[in-house]
């Protein structure tokens, strides 16, 4: 075979692989988007479950979820930015920071399953928080920590040098300069990675199985020491735990459950798609 | 340490006029010892995570025998721990994942890389970051629903099998592999490709014999964080595996038989144990081996990355 064959033979190959993993994807969405969107109404999201979860909407396990987004928004977002302000900033290249690296990229491949573990044996045994929308909250928090973090700190070093330097000529202190200067310019950049972060926070099932999920509540969340239902292990519980029950609500949930998760990509793409447009340095 | 703590002490005492120097001094430096904290929690909240995880997993290792727990019956019900069947169904799904995905992952990410005109790389990336935002629920419930039944009509015994996790784990992992060898493509030099196009190679020669070996640390990254990925999987693999606590025949049959990975046994029965319980605890030691193991990968991982300079900007 000649190289200029090869050459052709490389192209169809790599494009036929490329195909063969972009294809698959589209067709799931389109998938769940055909077989779900019959079930998806306005009553789907606003009922409760009834008749043992075959019949009736989503609404407490959707309600959840917002809940716990919130919560993980709060114990998540101050942490990630304090740290990514550090570690663009302050930190100097030494051991320390090398272990706070490391830390967090090991935070980051953590299983799910494991902060679930954490959860439960810290936040509810261990604090004797119970069950509760706080030990979820917190749970999904930490595992939000070091997406937060890597794109906050990256979109902070991305802003230039000569901005810090002209404030600090100026005569601002360091901090002054950070937060007047480099952290409005890194805002959308953190914004996306917060979004992301949540985004991903909100579909997870693992971390929340032990920490706060409940199978079925006849009644809403009073306060955050209560349990909730959740939409991903909502769909767990209906997909396989429930007998009897019909695929449209199954397919419903999960088309939910997709588009929030997606909107928060969606959102995040957008974001930075127009940050990267209207950068200017 | 950054330039501002080398400057002449002169300059650093110089404070503008507005807030008192006092005041602005105070406030700074509670401000400074905040966020250092903060930097510093990474540190203090993974060793928590791993001391709470012995705290209630080494009851397992005191009480039942290593012997017990490299043992092949996982039968907690009459106590018998053997972990060795999840260890094998954890590694038969990863290993088939891994076998998937990283051949699609590095040769999708030349395309998108090398080959892809701009216009159709700007709609195809955005697709595959849909693909990571998809949660791992909604992929198990349609390997439940849509591919093992496939995957039965194609001959298995049942549709739900190591491969069928496999497969659902792979495309999990996709977008990792992906966008991690995409960036070591990106950042090998221009002029290499230069060069080898200006001595009369082929676009494919360049490729394979120049672009791919200079980006080899970042493709070594890309897998083992992929392999990462797929070993702590939980929720799609515990709707597609079976759920089977059996050591398949060995060979490829093995692939096509139902099993029972670490993280689907630690989700599945921690909800119905007692807590304290021997088989509590045991959920918990199988907790920290996974974290033992995704350590081991990504320390790794970062040892490869080690060597990189990741500043751009500067500090102040």
């Amino acid at each position: 075979m000649s190289r200029q064959q090869t050459q052709v033979l490389a192209t169809w190959l790599i494009s036929i692989t490329a195909v063969v993993v972009i294809l698959p994807i589209v067709l799931v969405v389109f998938y769940v988007v055909a077989k779900g969107i019959g079930t998806v109404n306005w009553q789907f999201l606003s009922q409760p479950p009834s008749n043992g979860m075959t019949e009736g909407g989503i609404f407490p396990a959707l309600l959840g979820t917002v809940i716990l987004t919130l919560g993980t928004a709060v114990a998540a977002i101050p942490l990630a930015v304090g740290a990514a302000i550090y570690l663009a900033e302050y930190a100097g290249d030494n051991r320390a920071t090398r272990a706070i690296r490391l830390a967090i990229v090991n935070l980051a491949g953590i299983p799910s399953i494991v902060y679930g573990l954490f959860g439960l044996g810290m936040f509810v045994l261990f604090l004797n928080f119970g069950t509760s929308i706080l030990a979820g909250a917190l749970t999904l928090g930490l595992m939000t920590l070091p997406v937060v973090i890597s794109t906050a700190e990256e979109a902070i070093l991305a802003v230039p040098q000569e901005f810090r330097v002209v404030s600090l000529s100026l005569g601002a202190s360091r901090w002054q300069t950070i937060r007047h200067q480099v952290l409005p310019h890194a805002l959308p950049g953190i914004i996306t990675g917060i979004i992301l972060g949540l985004g991903r926070a909100a579909g997870e099932t693992a971390p929340i199985l032990f920490t706060v999920a409940a199978f079925y509540l006849p009644e809403l969340p009073k306060s955050i020491f209560d349990q909730t239902m959740a939409l991903p292990y909502h769909l767990y519980v209906i997909s396989t735990q429930v007998p009897g029950m019909p695929l449209s609500i199954q397919y419903g949930t999960a088309l939910v459950l997709l588009i929030i998760v997606l909107s928060f990509t969606l959102v995040a793409t957008v974001i930075r798609t127009v940050m990267r447009r209207r950068r200017q340095w | 340490m950054s330039t501002l703590d080398e400057a002449p002490a002169a300059w650093q005492e110089q404070q503008p006029s507005g807030a008192p120097a006092a005041k602005r001094n105070w406030r700074e430096t509670i401000i400074e010892t905040v966020i250092r904290l903060c930097g510093i929690s990474a540190v203090v909240i993974i060793t928590l995570i791993f001391l709470f995880l012995l705290k209630e997993g080494a009851p397992a290792f005191m009480q039942v025998p290593i012997r017990d727990l490299l043992g092949v019956r996982w039968y907690p019900i009459e106590d018998m721990f053997g972990l060795l069947p999840l260890l094998v169904g954890s590694l038969l799904v990863t290993i088939g994942a891994v076998v998937i995905a990283v051949p699609l992952g590095l040769t999708t990410a030349v395309y998108l890389g090398e080959f892809a005109p701009p216009w159709l790389r700007e709609i195809l990336k955005p697709v595959i970051e849909v693909l990571a935002g998809i949660p791992s629920i909604v992929l198990g419930f349609l390997g439940w629903v849509a591919l093992a039944p496939l995957i039965q009509a194609a001959g298995a015994a049942t549709g739900l099998t190591a491969f069928t996790g496999a497969i659902i784990l792979a495309y999990m992992a996709l977008p990792t592999i992906i966008s991690i060898t995409e960036d070591a493509l990106y950042a090998v030099p221009k002029e290499y490709r230069d060069g080898a196009l200006a001595l009369g190679a082929t676009q494919w020669q360049t490729i394979w014999r120049v672009v791919l070996p200079a980006a080899r640390s970042g493709i070594v990254i890309a897998v083992m964080l992929g392999v990462g990925r797929a070993i702590g999987e939980t929720m799609a693999v515990m709707l597609v595996t079976g759920n089977a606590a059996n050591i398949p025949a060995f060979g490829l049959g093995a692939w096509f038989q139902p099993v029972r990975t670490m993280t689907a046994t630690i989700a599945a029965e921690m909800g119905e144990v007692a807590q304290g319980s021997l088989h509590y605890s045991v959920l918990f030691a199988i907790g920290i081996v996974l974290f033992l193991i995704t350590f081991a990968f990504n320390s790794l991982a970062t040892r490869f990355i080690g060597g990189r300079s990741r500043r751009r900007g500067g500090q102040i």
